[in-house]
């Protein structure tokens, strides 16, 4: 007799827990070709406010971290990624279709791109901060600071190595992130999440909310306690992604626009993607005696 | 006529008028002449006498779009293709020139914005001519910024009454300097400044059509930054207009900086030197009546020293002479206008009504124009609105704090994120404060310092984006 599979049912990721969505809601993921896969969480708005919450808490203590200390804790994960490989290839296959080899080869790029990052936490300072020689007996520095809480709509079709482009240059400079993962391929972001949960991340610096955009990224858009936001996802969806410009405004977000379409995750993302979620500190002491 | 109570008192001295030619009406500088505007035209007067200063062109929609279309041209045809080593001269020329015609855009400065002459002459003026200077070394080395090279084409600029010409040398310079051609729209209640700035631009010979300056109010600037032909918007101003240009630019692929508003606190500790301390929170809150985005206009005081403080602070505040912008020897000016004066006097109400002590210095104030004197409140909560909203005058909240913690949490509970004071001798506390205030400037043992190499601009709803330094040309560059 053949054996059944358990089949499982995908929770949120929010705190460093993994609940189910307060609404009970779920949804059935089927892979490529139209097979069952999994059930997954289908987040609500309240689900979209604790995920904020909890990035908030979590704040202080992320942004507090030494550059070093956040360099390694993104160095683990990509670690941890490797480990867990076989895991990743399959849910890319599932999600976005294709051979095994072209997983393999995405898997191995979204492990190389936490690495690519990994190393910027500590180099990030100086190359955009600076000595201002101004025209008087002051020392005067700017730094960058990371603005806050981030609310990221990951890319849709790109379902791991688009993730993971656009949440390692967020949390590298020690924002926190709320991520509305592809709503159609969630299964690489709910495997990233497990992930992140065996991986030194601090509860609460990434939280992955799955299912419709149009169920949580409102919410997100217009929340007072969200920083930036980064519109990724919402590439070709220009009306879905004015409204949120719109709504972002309430706050003045810093806001990452969305690209016309969904760009090559491949291509080199020089610092651009970290930059947008900076600010730039600028302290003044006189000099004298 | 009435005995002096003081003998030493100051004899009055007087800038003279006579240096600046008011022309009794001013059309709009498009395309490098001036033009007549198609809307009404209005009345710009000084704050100090309400005399009639001139008649001043109101751009309307037509006049805007011939306006972008003329920096279009210049952009496509001459500045967007020029070496940036030529741009560069022309910018140190007109650098040149603000030094040498200083004296004339000091006094003209002070009659139409109400601003005390010995500001003008020691701040707006050296810091703006400083502005051009910097930024026109940067034109031939943008390479080096880090921020790419290439210029992003018209930029519509919005400037606010506060620094009429310090804000639109903010603005012209880097972007001129990067490449962009330029429509900027001064404040309606002081544009005459920027008015001679376009002659400026004439004397400089600088190609028509790279800065394009209109007059108006509201619906004008409104119609400039939703131009369509539009790719830059930068603006200082209110938080809420601000939030009506994040949403008017929503959804199209325009850049946009915005520097808006601030609440900043000063914090002085029990170790600080008092005194230093004291002028720090003088200049800091009195600085141009207080209308300034980054004012230190909530004061935490440690509350052992607090007493001590508000003494020394009230014994200043006695000194500071308010009267006629033009005499060097005034501290404190006129009131930008009869509209803003109303809201300082609404605010302040509201401060009494809600329990705050009010305390001003004996202050005589003159009969004509827009004036209120520098104020304190004392006993003020984190709850009272005169702790929570800008202001924009010449009114210090006074609260008082133990620990360290308790000073951060105070001075970060703000949607404004613009800049902050710390007074301290402690070294270590000033960078553990530095580091935990939620702020873009900080300044340390000092305030209300301004540098062209030094970058400028807020967190949260003090807006996004960076003025100054190389930080500043990124707003310009692709």
């Amino acid at each position: 007799m053949t054996r059944i599979d358990v089949r499982k049912t995908n929770k949120l990721f929010i705190g460093g827990e993994f609940p189910r969505s307060e609404s009970g809601h779920s949804y059935v993921v089927n892979d490529s070709r139209g097979r069952f896969v999994a059930n997954v969480a289908l987040a609500s708005r309240k689900d979209a406010r604790d995920a904020v919450a909890a990035a908030r808490k979590a704040f202080p203590g992320w942004s507090g971290r030494t550059a070093y200390n956040r360099g390694q804790v993104l160095y683990r994960v990509a670690e941890v990624m490797q480990d867990r490989r076989p895991q990743f290839v399959e849910a890319v296959r599932q999600g976005e279709g294709g051979t095994t080899a072209a997983a393999t080869k995405v898997v191995d790029a979204a492990i190389d791109r936490l690495v690519w990052y990994a190393g910027w936490a500590d180099k990030l300072t100086q190359v955009v901060g600076n000595a201002n020689p101004v025209a008087g007996p002051f020392f005067n520095l700017s730094t960058p600071e990371p603005t806050g809480v981030v609310a990221v709509v990951a890319p849709t079709a790109s379902s791991l190595l688009g993730l993971v482009s656009v949440v390692a240059p967020v949390v590298v400079s020690g924002n926190t992130a709320v991520v509305a993962a592809s709503p159609e391929r969630p299964l690489a972001a709910v495997t990233f999440a497990e992930v992140l949960a065996t991986s030194d991340v601090p509860g609460g610096v990434v939280n992955v909310l799955t299912g419709a955009f149009d169920r949580t990224v409102p919410t997100l858009s217009s929340h007072m306690d969200v920083n930036a936001i980064d519109l990724a996802g919402l590439a070709g969806d220009p009306d879905q992604a004015h409204a949120c410009e719109v709504a972002a405004a309430d706050n003045l977000k810093r806001v990452r626009r969305a690209p016309v379409q969904e760009p090559d995750w491949t291509a080199d993302p020089g610092t651009g993607p970290m930059t947008a979620f900076l600010e730039t500190k600028t302290v003044w002491h006189p000099i004298g005696v | 006529m009435a005995k002096k109570s003081n003998p030493f008192e100051y004899a009055p001295a007087l800038e003279s008028r006579s240096i600046v030619d008011i022309s009794p009406s001013y059309g709009l500088f498009v395309d490098g002449e001036f033009v007549d505007g198609h809307g009404h035209s209005f009345k710009t007067i000084s704050p100090a006498t309400e005399e009639v200063l001139a008649e001043v062109a109101e751009a309307d929609a037509a006049d805007v779009d011939r306006a972008v279309k003329a920096a279009r041209r210049a952009h496509s045809r001459v500045w967007g293709r020029m070496p940036g080593r030529e741009r560069a001269k022309y910018l140190f020329r007109i650098a040149r020139i603000l030094q040498e015609r200083g004296r004339e855009l000091a006094v003209l400065e002070s009659i139409d914005n109400g601003k005390p002459i010995k500001e003008t002459r020691d701040v707006d003026v050296p810091i703006a001519a400083a502005h051009f200077f910097y930024y026109a070394g940067w034109a031939d080395k943008l390479e080096y910024s880090g921020y790419g090279s290439q210029s992003l084409g018209v930029a519509a600029q919005v400037i606010p009454w506060n620094f009429p010409l310090l804000m639109l040398a903010w603005k012209i310079a880097p972007a001129l300097a990067c490449g962009n051609t330029i429509v900027l729209k001064p404040a309606e209640t002081t544009p005459l400044t920027a008015l001679l700035f376009a002659e400026i631009c004439q004397q400089a010979e600088l190609p028509p059509g790279v800065v394009n300056i209109i007059t108006g109010a509201g619906e004008t600037g409104r119609a400039l930054v939703s131009h369509p032909d539009v790719d830059k918007v930068a603006f200082t101003g209110s938080t809420e207009v601000g939030r009506a240009i994040a949403q008017a630019v929503a959804g199209s692929q325009k850049r946009v900086t915005l520097e808006l508003g601030g609440k900043a606190a000063n914090i002085v500790f029990e170790d600080a030197a008092l005194d230093q301390a004291v002028e720090g929170i003088v200049n800091g809150i009195f600085f141009n009546q207080g209308h300034v985005c980054c004012a230190g206009s909530r004061l935490l005081v440690q509350e052992s020293v607090a007493d001590d403080v508000l003494a020394r602070l009230k014994r200043r505040m006695a000194t500071l002479r308010l009267g006629d912008p033009l005499d060097k020897n005034t501290d404190i000016g006129a009131i930008n206008s009869a509209e803003q004066l109303a809201k300082i006097r609404e605010l302040s109400d509201i401060g009494e009504q809600e329990g705050a002590g009010r305390w001003s210095p004996p202050c005589e104030l003159p009969d004509h124009g827009f004036w209120f004197p520098p104020t304190i409140f004392t006993g003020v909560t984190q709850a009272h609105r005169i702790a929570r909203e800008e202001i924009f005058g010449p009114v210090l909240s006074v609260l008082t704090f133990r620990t360290p913690a308790e000073a951060v949490a105070k001075a970060n509970n703000s949607p404004y994120g613009l800049s902050a004071g710390i007074w301290t001798e402690k070294g270590s506390l000033i960078l553990k404060m530095a580091s935990s205030l939620r702020a873009g400037v900080v300044w340390a043992n000092t305030f209300n310092k301004f540098d062209p190499t030094s970058p400028f601009g807020g967190y949260k709803e003090s807006g996004y984006g960076r003025e100054g330094g190389r930080h500043g040309l990124e707003g310009y560059l692709k």
